[in-house]
């Protein structure tokens, strides 16, 4: 089947040994973004299509979504999906505050020596 | 309505200079089919590639002048003396790291956007191919055929499996995926059926040599013929052969040009340095178009001894190439254009370049008062493309604005 091929061979690695220009894992998290960032990009164009497409068909015009102003609860819903969404992103910045506030943090190994005394 | 709106529209198009939109590429009977998705994906790495060159690429020169040079003069206490020291000093840099690192990013995402659209089509593409190649004579493969150390050591420009791997028996994926995804590569300015290298041969040759008529030529390294169809379609009375040591872009190629209906072309599975299966004086024209920096230097000789042969007396050896690293070249330029050399998998590319061409071709029999040196750029519809010959910018070894050197026996 091709789609077993293309899922298993479209990122495939080229011969030759790749060279890196940063800190591996600095370059690996980089190479991870521009990944996002382009699929970002083809959702912003889809999402352009499919206003345009709604324009045409009259079912909206684009500039009403320019002026778009929403009620104070779609602003309140809006606001909280905001919040838990900020939320899910910087969950690991959330995570190394609340262990620098943790004064008796253990390492699960370290807890593994202690629960396996005889 | 007053008509603001349509006129304020119309000067945007105008006035754009950007890539165009994928949707625009020609497509003939094997082109893969694309989705809404795929094709703005190929939007976002021309326009990708695009920003590197114009918008961060500028900076990596002042980093060199004010930071990583003089970090290497206070170093070493001399100028650099060659363009390697450059390109050495220059990987100190955090900027050319961030710069280089962004680009084989691009690279590799292009590789990948390209390779998924061929891969999950690729039985489809396959049996079209079949299909339209399985009759005639336009296609002949030479399954025995060695392939070159120079094709097979790293995967050139980093596209995995390069020109002459399949996946599967009769696969063309390779070729598919090189071919859909050069016009994200180059932002189209290779225009529409990413074949303006091979127009701007055919004009430069029009103007040069007016009454030029040649009966049989041969494209070295045609890899899917997309150079040599603009010269078969302006030559039609001539036989032109294809020649190329990747089977799948061969097979590709063949019904690609069968599809667009130029049929005075035949692809053959062969390598440039041995052409005994033609006659001495067979050629009235032997062509490559980005060929020779994707060779090594023993085989570059040997191509030329080979084209010195089979060449009729008047006939003509052109080769289009990227610019020849000079003496009055800086070495910073040197050093940016040899990127692809080590960062890109085109391992020749930077001893190829600052080689003697000249004294190469007049080795392998051709008088020194016959070479031909001359440039060109891509020749594409205007009306949708950018011009090469109108960008002032630079975008060092990437730039469809080529030389043209050869010479005639």
């Amino acid at each position: 089947m091709s789609i077993d091929l293309a899922l298993a061979l479209s990122s495939a690695k080229p011969a030759g040994k790749r060279p890196y220009f940063m800190d591996p894992p600095v370059e690996r998290v980089l190479n991870i973004l521009m990944a996002t960032v382009q699929e970002l990009a083809v959702t912003r164009e889809r999402l352009d299509t499919v206003e345009r497409l709604l324009e045409m068909k009259g079912v909206i015009a684009r500039s009403a979504i320019e002026t778009f102003e929403p009620t104070a609860d779609q602003a309140a819903e809006r606001g909280l999906w905001m919040q838990e969404y900020l939320n899910r992103v910087l969950r690991t910045v959330q995570q190394e505050a609340e262990a620098l506030q943790a004064t008796d943090d253990l390492a699960s190994e370290e807890v593994a020596a202690e629960v396996s005394q005889a | 309505m007053d008509g603001s709106q349509a006129l304020k529209n119309a000067g945007l198009a105008q006035s754009y200079t950007g890539p165009p939109d994928y949707r625009v590429v020609g497509r003939h009977g094997v082109f893969p089919e694309t989705s809404h998705d795929e094709n703005a994906r190929f939007n976002f790495l021309a326009h990708m590639n695009r920003h590197l060159s114009t918008r961060v690429m500028p900076a990596v020169t002042t980093a060199w002048e004010r930071r990583a040079g003089p970090a290497f003069e206070a170093h070493e206490g001399r100028p650099p003396k060659d363009r390697h020291e450059v390109r050495k000093a220059l990987l100190q840099d955090p900027y050319y790291q961030a710069w280089s690192a962004l680009r084989r990013a691009t690279m590799e995402q292009r590789q990948q956007a390209g390779r998924w659209i061929a891969l999950r089509q690729a039985e489809t593409l396959a049996a079209k191919v079949e299909a339209l190649t399985m009759s005639g004579d336009q296609l002949e493969l030479d399954p025995a055929l060695p392939i070159p150390r120079y094709v097979s050591a790293v995967d050139h420009h980093c596209m995995p499996g390069s020109y002459h791997t399949e996946v599967f028996p009769g696969d063309v994926s390779g070729a598919a995926n090189y071919d859909c995804g050069i016009f994200a590569t180059t932002g189209g300015a290779l225009g529409r059926f990413s074949d303006g290298g091979g127009h701007a041969v055919v004009g430069w040759i029009q103007k040069q040599m007016p009454d030029f008529r040649p009966h049989h030529i041969l494209d070295i390294g045609a890899n899917l013929g997309q150079n040599v169809l603009p010269i078969a379609q302006a030559f039609p009375e001539a036989e032109v052969i294809a020649l190329d040591v990747g089977a799948p872009m061969l097979r590709y190629g063949a019904a690609r040009a069968r599809s667009l209906k130029v049929d005075n072309v035949r692809f053959v599975q062969g390598d440039g340095s041995n052409l005994s299966r033609w006659p001495d004086s067979h050629f009235d024209w032997v062509q490559t178009t980005m060929t020779l920096h994707e060779l090594s230097l023993a085989s570059m000789k040997a191509i030329f001894r080979e084209i010195y042969r089979v060449l009729a007396p008047g006939g003509i050896m052109l080769h289009v190439e990227q610019p020849q690293y000079r003496s009055d070249m800086p070495l910073f330029e040197q050093a940016m254009r040899d990127w692809d050399a080590f960062y890109n998998n085109e391992p020749f590319w930077s001893t190829m370049h600052e080689l003697d061409i000249d004294g190469f071709m007049i080795e392998a029999g051709f008088d020194s008062a016959n070479l031909i040196h001359g440039g060109v750029t891509a020749v594409v519809d205007r009306d949708v493309f950018p011009d090469t010959a109108d960008d002032e910018s630079e975008d060092f070894g990437r730039k469809a604005a080529w030389h043209v050197i050869g010479a005639s026996k």
